[in-house]
């Protein structure tokens, strides 16, 4: 596992999962509920102090959230940049 | 055909006992809602009828019958009776959108105990504040959220029973906790019903104030004639419908249009118990060619950010009537969904306390973007002069849109406190808290709340207790909590926090902040911008003057600053 999807893994399972929760890379988190529209915006943050990237409003949609994988392709999107 | 024909014609000779006769019911007799939304319901010949079709996020269906409710409705109540839960106990529903929580709902309501919903996303102190102010006694839940309540119940010892419903035995069960399997338990097919009256309560809505902590919101069985026939006439509910109210019974939304009106009216309704997304809400109405929609401005715009690609990818043809609530709904949104959907949302009014529809608008009359519409039939609604609490007598200007009491849903009081409850009437009218004008064809339009309290993504949050929760974070020495506009959610919190002597201001403490109070709170609650400050701008008797910070976040007048504190 690459180390940023282990770092978000980690993040995610911390902050939004109850202590028997488990979830993997393709686990769904908008559409399973487990990150809401509200709580997503402490996830951007987190992505973008952890990686010193911005991700724009529009590119911070519900789908390119749902998993830690969008997540990462998302982050690496905004890292090259 | 519409079921209220014409509003103007339903205007002239209005009275609620329109909906008494249709129920059956008349002054006096026994009225438990448990029993007309499920057994009244199977002996009117409609026991096969899919009463509620249930999808999850993964995909899994699950449906019940009429039959299948009034069933596992007298099993929840055959338990809590077992347990020792007596008439007027309250129970708390704290659930996910499964199908327990809308059956446990039923039941408890049918041996005569008050129902509690909570909405599940609430962290351990907001829910330790509802379940202590109401003295609750048990609570229906899932193994999920089991950890909040462990942190919690040593401080509540009126919760003698935490009922999980989907227990699979992998850890042991600790004090006060049971395992509970709808589906397994005895489910008799009858139940002597609690003989609750009109005036029994029912349901206990918990609604957050400008100051104090939240406020239980007590409702009693006779609330079902307004819910019926407001479902009827304004949701225009018919028997072949399939009908999907998207909001979570831990609101009153979700009980009033999400259990008690479609089902008082014997209608098939689904449940989507997943996270948004376009595609899958679309997807959601396709595949159960959902007719009648009843949904909220947050969702509807969320669903015009997401554009006409995923209404492409689907067939929405079964859709027939458009309803909205929670907040006003923009002209902005009416005009998109005549566009996309070839009709308007038509927005709804109303709120916790009123327990039914207030300010509507009607099908078959005209709808006017961003509008809220004209009182119900029934209502006798108006704005009134703030200084004299008398209605404006010319149409345009702005003030306190009040109320007549005495509708069948109209709160009866806030639990515990009945000043609070005394403080919402002036020269006999119920003041529900907003502010808005009346043109001159009678049409209600929106300006605002009249308090400090926020509506974010329709549901309301307490700067109060925003800040309390803020003050516990240890590096926190002062804060201020606002709105501040959002394109999607319409406000959002915004918190202005002066940090103790020493703390960094940076990302860190930033996000940490943000994350407390989501758990310890909500969601909802979240400040979704923190602004750091050295000071925050007071009177010269201390108080914290937030309609400044607030003017400055929406871009109005900061008004008279004469009692400012000097620097």
């Amino acid at each position: 596992m690459e180390e940023m999807h282990k770092n978000v893994l980690d993040y995610v399972k911390r902050e939004y999962l109850d202590d028997d929760q488990e979830i993997g890379l393709d686990s769904p988190l908008i559409s399973s509920g487990i990150v809401d529209s509200f709580s997503m915006v402490s996830l951007k943050r987190f992505l973008e102090k952890k990686y010193s990237i911005s991700i724009p409003d529009d590119k911070a949609t519900p789908e390119a959230f749902d998993t830690v994988n969008k997540i990462c392709v998302l982050v690496h999107e905004f890292n090259k940049k | 055909m519409f079921n209220i024909r014409s509003y103007d014609e339903r205007l002239k000779d209005f009275d609620w006992s329109i909906a008494e006769k249709e129920l059956g019911y008349k002054e006096g007799d026994v009225i438990n809602i448990g029993w007309y939304i499920s057994d009244r319901i199977c002996e009117m010949g409609k026991a096969d009828k899919p009463a509620l079709i249930w999808e999850g996020f993964n995909g899994e269906e699950k449906n019940y019958t009429y039959n299948d409710v009034k069933r596992f409705s007298n099993g929840f109540a055959v338990c809590l009776q077992k347990i020792g839960i007596k008439p007027g106990d309250r129970v708390c529903l704290f659930m996910d959108r499964v199908p327990e929580l809308y059956i446990g709902f039923v039941g408890i309501i049918k041996m005569g105990a008050i129902a509690q919903p909570l909405f599940s996303a609430f962290g351990d102190e907001s829910l330790f504040v509802r379940l202590n102010d109401a003295g609750t006694s048990a609570i229906i839940t899932q193994k999920k959220h089991v950890s909040k309540l462990r942190k919690i119940r040593e401080q509540l010892p009126n919760l003698k029973h935490i009922i999980i419903v989907d227990y699979d035995g992998d850890k042991p069960l600790q004090e006060r906790e049971a395992a509970f399997s709808m589906e397994k338990a005895d489910a008799p097919e009858k139940f002597d019903i609690y003989p609750s009256k009109a005036e029994t309560p029912s349901l206990l809505h918990y609604t957050s104030g400008t100051t104090g902590q939240p406020k239980g919101v007590q409702h009693v069985h006779y609330s079902l004639i307004s819910q019926y026939l407001t479902t009827k006439w304004v949701l225009d509910l018919k028997d072949d419908d399939i009908y999907w109210c998207t909001a979570d019974p831990g609101w009153v939304t979700g009980t009033s249009y999400g259990i008690i009106g479609p089902w008082s009216m014997g209608v098939t309704q689904c449940v989507l118990d997943s996270g948004f997304t376009a595609d899958r809400w679309y997807g959601f109405i396709e595949k159960h060619k959902i007719t009648v929609w009843y949904s909220a401005p947050t969702a509807i715009r969320s669903l015009m950010k997401a554009g006409e690609e995923p209404i492409k990818k689907h067939n929405l043809s079964s859709l027939r009537h458009l309803c909205s609530v929670g907040e006003p709904l923009n002209a902005e949104a009416v005009i998109w969904s005549q566009k996309m959907f070839d009709k308007p949302f038509y927005d709804t009014y109303w709120q916790t306390e009123t327990g039914s529809m207030m300010i509507c608008n009607y099908p078959g009359m005209k709808v006017k973007p961003g509008s809220m519409g004209k009182p119900f039939p029934g209502i006798t609604g108006t704005v009134l002069n703030p200084d004299t609490h008398e209605p404006w007598e010319t149409y345009g200007k702005v003030g306190l849109i009040a109320f007549r009491p005495g509708w069948p849903a109209m709160m009866r009081t806030y639990w515990k406190n009945q000043e609070a409850y005394q403080n919402k009437f002036k020269n006999d009218w119920y003041l529900p808290g907003d502010r808005s004008s009346i043109d001159n064809e009678g049409y209600f339009w929106f300006i605002g709340r009249d308090d400090d309290v926020i509506n974010t993504g329709g549901h309301l949050v307490s700067p109060f207790e925003v800040e309390s929760a803020l003050l516990e974070h240890p590096s926190v020495a002062e804060s201020a909590v606002v709105s501040k506009p959002d394109e999607i959610n319409m406000e959002v919190v915004k918190a202005f926090i002066n940090l103790k002597p020493g703390i960094k201001v940076d990302d860190d403490i930033e996000l940490e902040i943000m994350n407390f109070i989501r758990k310890k709170l909500s969601p909802l609650a979240m400040p979704q911008e923190i602004e750091f400050v050295d000071s925050l701008p007071k009177t010269r008797s201390g108080k914290i003057m937030r309609r400044m910070l607030r003017a400055k976040e929406w871009g109005e007048e900061i008004g008279d600053i004469s009692t400012l504190e000097n620097d």
